[in-house]
């Protein structure tokens, strides 16, 4: 049976997510830190309790929120990620062996990430070159400099979040909070997006859109969203040079 | 006396041009913004996606929306502009960013980079530094010149695990300033104070002086 295209609009995670989540699946998620991450999808994860999850995603959260909560039940078998550094959990479960960490640069993450959604199923990067993670990787030179392959990533599920969406799933972000969510998009077999508005299709600006609603398949209006800051750091009115930056 | 972390700054911030797109690493490189010259137009480049990276708000401004790599909250520019991780890192890979200030826990005699682990405590990632020290034109390393207990970290061969190969260009130490030229590393600058001897005692790898 072909699964309708139409409607992509859901209620809520929940049902989104519902008949899509299942043990040892492959999910690729936006953010980055705190910033931009899909809170209500995550929550849906963390309550349906499947496990034995790859996830791909540049961070892992912090302790008690983002993908860090998907730790405490032990819900994640392997993340792949740029930089986890936040997280005791983390930590812990990691030394203990029961958690696996593939380390990918962030620029070579997010371009496999791209590349899966592209169609593209390998690309080559100077990036890593003569570092361990070049390890067990073809390398090829290319005008006299040689670089090493890399392979695209696709996952059955990609979680992100955007700021504005429309009921055909075209998506704006706002500032930093784009970041994966736009690449990761593109890269899940299913893509499900909550955003913070969403709007009737005519009411985005077409040439204002940031993705194509082509790459999205269900779409939600999150309920309430947290967004946590993770280092909150101000300047001083005073006219202190040494703390603007 | 050697220089201060905010001397270190000063000093990294006259390898600034006017048009430059800059990448300034979290921690005492984040810090050279603050000795941008004035009327010099110097863009920041922050690789979750935004070009034109502004100050740190004032309270009661933070935006949940608006941070940097560091994950601290900033402000916006007039000339910012957002993007997506892919096209951050197709600005750094391809070459588009002049000039990228990190930090370095060991620099070898033939300018590789060692910053990003240390074997046996916590590994965290290497996070976006493999890819700004293959790709960006010109960069530039802000380090202590020994580690706490005193070893060297201008080393002969780096022992920690590498985040690239031969790609620094310009050390700054709170002792000197040091520059790859035709890959030999030379002594090109003292801190006020500090005599080239006390440089070769605490260095391990092999340098030309270069003082005038």
């Amino acid at each position: 049976m072909v699964k309708a295209v139409y409607p992509k609009v859901y209620q809520d995670a929940e049902s989104a997510l519902d008949d899509v989540l299942h043990d040892g699946m492959i999910i690729v998620a936006g953010g980055f830190g705190l910033c931009g991450i899909p809170e209500h999808c995550i929550a849906a994860i963390k309550k349906s309790k499947v496990t034995g999850l790859t996830i791909i995603s540049n961070n892992c959260g912090v302790d008690d929120f983002g993908l860090g909560l998907l730790l405490h039940d032990r819900q994640i078998k392997k993340m792949i990620s740029s930089y986890v550094g936040e997280n005791k959990t983390f930590e812990r479960q990691y030394l203990n062996g029961e958690l696996q960490i593939e380390f990918n640069p962030q620029g070579t993450l997010a371009e496999r990430i791209r590349a899966g959604g592209a169609g593209i199923p390998a690309f080559y990067t100077k990036t890593g070159v003569g570092t361990i993670v070049a390890q067990n990787k073809e390398s090829r030179e290319f005008l006299g400099e040689t670089y090493i392959m890399e392979t695209a990533l696709v996952a059955e599920l990609a979680i992100v979040k955007a700021w504005k969406g429309d009921k055909e799933g075209n998506l704006v972000f706002r500032k930093t909070s784009r970041n994966f969510n736009a690449p990761a998009a593109m890269a899940g077999k299913i893509t499900v997006a909550e955003v913070e508005e969403l709007v009737e299709p005519g009411e985005l600006d077409p040439d204002l859109i940031h993705t194509p609603g082509i790459f999205v398949q269900r779409i939600f209006q999150g309920h309430k969203f947290e967004k946590r800051i993770e280092v909150r750091t101000t300047r001083s009115r005073a006219a202190d040079k040494s703390t603007t930056y | 006396m050697a220089w201060t972390r905010e001397e270190m700054a000063q000093r990294a911030a006259k390898e600034l041009r006017d048009g430059y797109y800059v990448n300034l690493g979290i921690g005492i490189p984040t810090m050279v913004a603050n000795y941008i010259p004035d009327g010099m137009r110097v863009t920041l480049h922050s690789e979750n996606g935004m070009l034109g990276t502004g100050p740190f708000p004032y309270e009661g401004e933070e935006d949940p929306d608006l941070i940097n790599a560091g994950k601290q909250t900033v402000s916006e520019l007039p000339s910012s502009v957002y993007f997506d991780s892919a096209t951050s890192f197709a600005m750094i890979r391809g070459g588009h960013i002049n000039l990228a200030i990190l930090g370095a826990l060991q620099v070898s005699e033939a300018g590789d980079l060692a910053n990003w682990m240390i074997p046996g405590k916590m590994v965290k990632g290497m996070g976006g530094a493999m890819d700004l020290v293959a790709g960006v034109q010109r960069i530039v390393v802000i380090m202590d010149h020994n580690a706490k207990d005193g070893e060297a970290k201008l080393v002969k061969e780096c022992s920690l695990p590498l985040t690239g190969v031969g790609v620094v260009n310009l050390i700054i130490t709170e002792l000197g300033v040091f520059e790859f030229r035709e890959g030999k590393l030379h002594l090109i600058e003292l801190a006020p104070n500090v005599l080239a001897g006390e440089v070769r005692s605490r260095t391990d790898a092999k340098f030309i002086d270069d003082l005038k």
